[in-house]
């Protein structure tokens, strides 16, 4: 048997992804956010969190899918992975689920649009419902983005 | 026992022993026949002894022993302080710093010291000191007349005794006995040591501290103490430590006290006078501490230091406690606006309490952040001395203001521009001593370090009574380097030709030497500085001296600032930055090789628009008529940036962008304004090439 571990499920788009609830500091609201120039396009800006200045994402952008408009259900997921803080944009997230780690299966050759090595795993939670597991060091990779930049710049 | 709860506070305590014993042992060296700063550094040592011990660090602990050897030698004056002693002495705090910063670092505080310990030893046994009677080491820990038996007090020890009897202070005869089930024995008689330290001197103890250091003793032991404080106030706070079985507490007096001992009085005249002592504790310390308490507070043998009122606190806490203080004080400016609106007496008169009590609150946390400068200032003196010593001159370095208070994270970063200025002073600034005499100046050179207030900054400034600067050959040397053209050269006023120092890849040194010839220049000084934002000049008067002095702001987390608007987006503008402000007419832009330039004073700057440079959509000032400019500056280049509008000045809090954007170009950070929005710094830096 594998461990149980408790996971944040959010949306972007259909489809719905998971992050370890021990990575997760909060879950906030749509707020202002201060554009910061002279970044990659998906890199929003900074937002205020209490008195602490934290960049924000849109994961959509940094998955290469097409950004949507905010909504009522627009979240940002105040996430820390590699001493770094930064919040993501999703659709929304409102659930949290134990999982077993057994059921995480190591991500399939092709995945709609994004990338395999910013996955973890697929975990099947019901035969409908799959969940992604997301890799967050991958995705919060600065070198991948440093790259980037060099080719925007 | 865990010993990792320790740890911490085991590194914080030693390291200011070995400040301290750092410090002692310079201001012996001015004074080497002043036998109570032999005492306090003996009893430094001991107490550092004394914590490695107990933690385990053998190599330190066999090191101090033997360090105390050779200093027992010299307070019971059977040795004299001379130069060999001094530099072994100086060698062993240096290996004793290196083991400390390795158990810092996680190591075990090892090394290979026996070149060190054979010297001291062979001080000891009289080898390297032919001027003073040969004393056998057994006798240095002065145990060699105990019988095993009773706690007998040789001559010395007595004449002590009753001296600080007839001085009104207490002596007391203490016996302590430890728990059966303590597992650690000489840990907890070490607590005991340390406490009965703290108020007092410990004059005797039966078995001796190196005994109880190694366990060897049954659960008791006891000894002769003189102290200010009452008999049943030292048993109460010694039963209060735990695993204290029981603790018996007589005071003795004269008559008592001749009871308990065989002594002669003849001893009395070669004892040291307690009170004579504890007067010249004061003036021999001149380290920066002037409100310690004249010698009322202190006992017999002087050094016993009164508790500080003090405790450590984490940066990173602070930091978050001035994190929750600026959301406090965005919090405060709504409610502000909130109660404007609301118009109600009772809420208005709440939120101007609540505004007071929140500046207050700030003005506390800033202080909580300051540090003396003392904490940087502290490893100069041994610096300068070694320096001086190396370089074959004598200097007196005099330190002044050391109590001036920096913010904590301004002082992180001083030190290594202060080493290199100084270093400078003694090599290039102090004259050799043959030279100094031919000149007709004092044979030992001063180089003064002094630090004070004034307005928002604190000033740094070394100064030396050295050669001074010599225009001419720093024109020569520039001219040479490409750094400036002659007729420039020939334009340029002193100060400014001082200030050719800092150009990277000057060095004035005709000899590169061992000290300052290591490929750093003054220009990594003046760039830390201003990293600073600071501000380092130079004053020098040829053959009278030469003075650098260093400009630092009080704080590096709260600055002024302009607030500007472009379009929907607002900026914060540090003021050190800005020239002025103004208003440019369109038609007053010339185009000069596809770069925009406007006219200013008698001579044309660069237009800079912020709009372009940072993409911002919502606003094209080429639709204005005017623009609002702000004149930056990056030291003497200026450039103009259009704005759409000011907002006004303002004190900011100045946050990082976090770990995910490290820098982005053209900005310095960011701050949050009172509605809670946040507002990036510019870094006009970035924009003059």
């Amino acid at each position: 048997m594998g461990a149980e571990i408790k996971v944040i499920v959010f949306k972007l788009g259909h489809e719905e992804y998971g992050i370890e609830v021990d990575k997760v500091q909060t879950i906030e609201r749509m707020m202002p956010i201060t554009r910061v120039p002279k970044t990659l396009t998906f890199v929003k800006g900074v937002i205020n969190l209490r008195g602490v200045v934290i960049p924000v994402i849109d994961l959509r952008g940094r998955f290469g899918i097409a950004e949507a408009e905010h909504t009522d259900q627009t979240r940002i997921i105040i996430v820390t992975a590699n001493e770094m803080e930064v919040g993501f944009i999703v659709d929304s997230a409102n659930d949290v689920i134990d999982l077993n780690t057994d059921i995480i299966d190591s991500p399939p050759d092709v995945v709609g649009g994004i990338k395999a090595k910013y996955l973890h795993g697929v975990a099947r939670i019901s035969e409908t419902r799959l969940l992604v597991m997301l890799n967050l060091s991958e995705v919060l990779n600065r070198s991948e983005i440093i790259q980037l930049e060099s080719l925007e710049g | 026992m865990d010993m990792n709860q320790y740890l911490s506070m085991f590194i914080d305590e030693s390291n200011d022993h070995l400040q301290s014993l750092n410090e002692n042992m310079l201001e012996l060296e001015q004074h080497p026949d002043d036998i109570s700063i032999v005492q306090v550094i003996f009893r430094s040592a001991h107490t550092l002894k004394g914590m490695a011990a107990t933690m385990g660090y053998e190599d330190l602990s066999s090191l101090t022993h033997q360090m105390e050897n050779v200093l027992d030698l010299v307070r019971n004056e059977k040795l004299k302080m001379q130069e060999v002693i001094f530099d072994t002495l100086f060698q062993s705090l240096d290996a004793l710093q290196l083991m400390v910063q390795d158990i810092t670092q996680g190591g075990e505080g090892k090394a290979d010291v026996s070149s060190i310990v054979s010297s001291l030893q062979s001080i000891v046994n009289g080898d390297l000191a032919p001027a003073a009677p040969a004393v056998p080491a057994d006798s240095a820990t002065g145990s060699s007349s105990f019988d095993g038996n009773a706690v007998q007090l040789d001559e010395y020890q007595h004449s002590v005794l009753e001296q600080s009897i007839s001085e009104g202070h207490k002596v007391l005869f203490i016996e302590v006995a430890i728990r059966e089930d303590c597992q650690l024995k000489a840990a907890r008689a070490y607590l005991v040591f340390d406490l009965l330290e703290r108020y007092g001197e410990i004059v005797k103890s039966h078995p001796t501290v190196q005994e109880i250091e190694q366990e060897k003793f049954n659960r008791s032991f006891s000894l002769y103490y003189i102290t200010q404080k009452e008999p049943s106030e030292m048993k109460s706070m010694i039963l209060n430590l735990s695993e204290i079985d029981t603790a018996e507490v007589a005071a003795l007096d004269l008559e008592t006290l001749g009871q308990l001992s065989f002594g002669k009085k003849e001893a009395a005249a070669t004892a040291v006078e307690p009170s004579k002592q504890a007067n010249d504790v004061v003036p021999a310390s001149k380290s920066a501490v002037p409100t310690d308490n004249q010698s009322g507070g202190r006992t017999a043998g002087g050094g016993a230091s009164t508790p500080s009122r003090t405790i450590r606190v984490d940066i990173d806490r602070l930091d978050v406690l001035m994190n929750l203080l600026s959301e406090l004080l965005i919090d405060r400016s709504r409610l502000e606006q909130l109660a404007d609106e609301v118009r109600r007496p009772d809420l208005t008169e709440t939120v101007e309490h609540m505004s007071r009590v929140g500046s207050d609150l700030q003005n506390i946390v800033l202080k909580l952040r300051m540090v003396p400068v003392d904490t940087v200032f502290n490893r100069f003196p041994r610096m300068v001395r070694d320096l001086a010593k190396s370089l074959d001159k004598k200097i007196d370095l005099i330190v002044v203001g050391a109590d001036t208070e920096l913010d904590r994270t301004v002082i992180d970063e001083i030190g290594d521009p202060l080493v290199h200025l100084l270093r400078n002073a003694v090599d290039h600034g102090v004259e050799s001593t043959s030279k100094r005499i031919a000149d007709g100046k004092s044979e030992t050179g001063t180089v003064h370090l002094r630090a004070f207030h004034s307005g928002n900054h604190v000033f740094i400034e070394i100064e030396d009574d050295g050669s001074g600067i010599d225009r001419n050959v720093i024109l020569a040397k520039a001219i040479k380097n490409g750094i400036v053209t002659e007729s420039e050269g020939a334009a340029m006023t002193d100060e400014q030709v001082y200030m050719l120092l800092f150009a990277p890849g000057f060095s004035t040194a005709e000899v590169i030497s061992d000290i300052s010839g290591r490929g750093v220049g003054l220009d990594v000084v003046k760039t830390k500085i201003m990293s600073l934002s600071g501000v380092v000049s130079v004053t020098s008067k040829l053959g009278k001296g030469t003075k650098f002095s260093v400009q630092l702001p009080l704080t590096l987390s709260i600055i002024s600032a302009m607030l500007i608007k472009v379009g929907s987006e607002k900026y914060a503008i540090p003021l050190s930055s800005i020239v002025e402000t103004g208003l440019l007419k369109r038609n007053e832009i010339r185009n000069v090789h596809g770069y925009k330039m406007i006219p200013y004073r008698d001579t044309h700057i660069p237009l800079l628009s912020l709009a372009e440079l940072f993409e911002v959509k919502d606003f094209d000032e080429n639709n204005e008529e005017e623009s609002e400019i702000v004149v930056i500056h990056k030291g003497d280049r200026l450039a103009a940036l259009t704005v759409e509008d000011f907002i006004g000045q303002s004190e900011i809090v100045i946050k990082n962008l976090g770990k995910y954007l490290p820098s982005i170009q053209g900005i310095a950070g960011a701050t949050i304004l009172g509605d809670g929005q946040v507002a990036l710094i510019i870094d006009s830096n970035a924009f003059i090439k």
